[in-house]
């Protein structure tokens, strides 16, 4: 199954293209159909020995499969449902409904910048085209807008690789991409684990914010 | 007015992140004391008594709650609700860094008063680095024997998984929680029956956020009377406030309830930014309708004060709209959120967001007349209370106050944006007509 790029997708779309699938859609695949890697398999394994429930396991499971992978690709679905004994559709029909988990590709390192209301207001907009300018035809790297990332305190602020930043100025972009790119730690001194408490930081201009 | 730190209590020392640090605090202490000398009808008295209501945005009673549970031999459940996703909600975030173990107890307490089993921490996959903490935590936790099997001697078990979601403001639903907790797409279910009775798995369910939850430690140690000591009558205790936007020093702040919201506007958050009045505010998270300044800033910020001047307390966020904010586009920028999160099970909120931002998109362009204002209020009314759960009414409840509040504001942006499309287009006409 293709999806006429040449990628192979983890179920068959025959029904919406008017054909006749070529295997049951409710098919589970078996482990040696699908080649998983020895340590996706483990891993996914210890999840399902630890729920009441191995269902419970589809989103950890599809995080181990992009983790591993990159996003969430056809063949690493397959793997997962394989080990969890689920179709591949309904990992799928999981993958596709969280903002998260991507099932198309992307870049290996994840910037994503809040637009929600209290960044908007600060300058979200305009730090998401920095950033998206800052990394136009950068290889492994993903700029995205994002909804309400949780940390209005620091606004406007970024999300890069599962790492929050903030405030952050138009001009931080490219800085925080080199250094992302160069594996260096990015933007020393704007990370939200050093913040004190908002009520610590002491002076008008504590938070850096004012 | 300074701060009343009980939840955030020696959070400014890193070492309260590692159970020597929480614990030379005298944290688990609790713990111990109720898993060794407590009954389970004890701890949810307690609970009942001291009035707390929930910190995630409904308010119900934690300890009310916690008392629906069924009793009896079927497997239950906790579920800490820390998928904190709402507009201007960062209070669960602080509360997990810097004090995970305070969570921990609180659940594990909890868990004794709903005789639950097996507890899950339910974060929402952006807290990456806040889940990182949590499962060292929980770790450190399981190590000290204060989670696993036969918890201190007690013949109880309490199994805790920290759960990372994936990205669905949905899933901070409690029933689309439970949904995404099975490992399916997060959409909401139909009430009743409700989780008490029937939730993950089809068990009983309790299902508190970590704010809620962080606040048990302290209520078993000292008293439902100690606890009612602090805030109003009916909103008792401490709140961790986050305030954005529009102020100086945007942050959390942990404050009696029923002090002044200016106090915690001003003297805390530092007030407006240089030379910029404060126009509106939300009280409660993007869900909460607006307040103009004139009406809410006097007001006690408390459950029943914020509820007295229609909007609601919700998650405690409050974000500052100044006067540089243009309300029409911040009632664009809240209802695109709610579009982008609805789920898309009820029509209501699916057709309803979907065209709330159609209509706004034509308000701030200029295509739009008077009539599309009370079209945009018609379509608010008709979500509300017409769905599974209240995501679409989250939306229509601040976007109706905005154009109810603000009309005049909304009349002016669609008249001068209008006036730049007809320039805009005025050349091109012309010529047509000349040719």
């Amino acid at each position: 199954m293709s999806d006429g790029n040449g990628r192979t997708l983890p179920v068959d779309r025959a029904v919406s293209e008017g054909r006749v699938p070529e295997r049951s859609p409710e098919a589970i695949p078996e482990l040696h159909e699908v080649d998983c890697p020895p340590e996706l398999r483990e891993q996914i394994e210890t999840l399902m020995g630890r729920y009441p429930d191995k269902h419970s396991v589809s989103i950890p499971a599809l995080w181990a499969v992009q983790r591993l992978y990159g996003w969430c690709t056809p063949e690493g679905i397959r793997q997962a449902a394989a080990v969890m004994q689920v179709t591949p559709a309904y990992l799928e029909s999981v993958a596709s409904f969280y903002d998260l988990l991507h099932t198309e590709p992307v870049g290996r390192h994840k910037v994503a910048i809040c637009t929600n209301i209290s960044c908007w207001m600060r300058g979200g907009d305009e730090l998401l085209d920095a950033f998206r300018e800052a990394g136009e035809g950068r290889e492994d790297l993903f700029v995205t807008g994002f909804e309400c990332l949780g940390a209005c305190d620091i606004a406007p602020m970024a999300s890069i690789d599962e790492r929050y930043f903030g405030p952050l100025e138009p001009g931080e972009a490219r800085t925080a991409i080199d250094q992302l790119l160069a594996g260096e730690d990015v933007l020393p001194g704007k990370a939200l684990e050093q913040r004190p408490l908002a009520g610590d930081a002491g002076g008008a201009n504590g938070g850096g914010n004012a | 007015m300074p701060e009343t730190r009980l939840l955030l209590e020696h959070a400014e020392d890193p070492a309260l992140r590692t159970i020597d640090g929480y614990k030379s605090y005298g944290g688990y202490a609790t713990l111990e004391k109720a898993y060794r000398e407590m009954e389970a009808s004890e701890i949810l008295e307690e609970l009942e008594d001291s009035g707390l209501r929930g910190r995630g945005g409904a308010g119900f009673s934690m300890g009310k709650k916690a008392s629906f549970l069924p009793r009896g031999d079927m497997a239950k459940y906790l579920c800490c609700n820390a998928d904190e996703s709402e507009p201007g909600a960062f209070k669960d975030r602080e509360l997990m860094q810097r004090n995970p173990h305070q969570l921990i107890e609180g659940i594990a307490i909890a868990a004794i008063a709903a005789d639950a089993g097996h507890a899950f921490i339910f974060i929402r996959g952006e807290y990456d680095s806040q889940a990182d903490i949590l499962d060292a935590a929980v770790a450190e936790a399981y190590e000290a024997g204060y989670l696993g099997e036969d918890i201190l001697g007690s013949h109880r078990d309490l199994e805790l998984i920290v759960h990372r979601g994936a990205g669905a403001y949905i899933c901070g639903e409690e029933t689309a929680l439970l949904d995404a907790l099975e490992g399916k797409r997060g959409n909401p279910r139909l009430k009743p029956p409700f989780p008490a009775v029937q939730g993950l798995y089809g068990g009983p369910t309790l299902i508190n956020n970590v704010e809620t939850l962080s606040n048990v430690p302290r209520i078993v140690a000292h008293g439902a009377e100690w606890f009612k000591g602090f805030g109003t009558e009916q909103s008792p205790g401490t709140k961790v406030v986050s305030v954005s936007g529009g102020v100086r020093r945007p942050g959390n702040y942990e404050v009696e309830l029923g002090i002044p919201t200016r106090e915690l506007i001003y003297d805390l958050a530092g007030g407006p930014l240089e030379g910029r009045e404060i126009k509106a505010f939300y009280p409660g998270g993007s869900s909460a309708p607006v307040l103009t300044a004139e009406e809410g800033m006097d007001l006690p910020y408390s459950f029943e004060a914020m509820a007295e001047a229609g909007s609601m307390l919700g998650s405690g966020s409050i974000i500052v709209a100044d006067d540089s904010v243009s309300i029409p586009h911040m009632a664009l920028r809240t209802a695109r959120f709610y579009h982008h999160e609805s789920c898309g099970k009820c029509t209501p909120c699916r057709e309803g967001t979907n065209w709330t931002v159609k209509m706004l998109e034509r308000v701030v362009r200029g295509e739009a007349t008077p009539m599309d204002l009370d079209i945009i209020s018609s379509v608010q009314e008709n979500i509300m209370g017409h769905c599974l759960c209240v995501l679409g009414d989250s939306m229509a409840m601040p976007v109706s106050a905005m154009v109810k509040k603000f009309r005049p504001e909304f009349e002016q942006v669609m008249d001068e944006a209008s006036e730049r499309l007809a320039v805009v287009q005025a050349p091109a006409e012309i010529l047509g007509a000349a040719t």
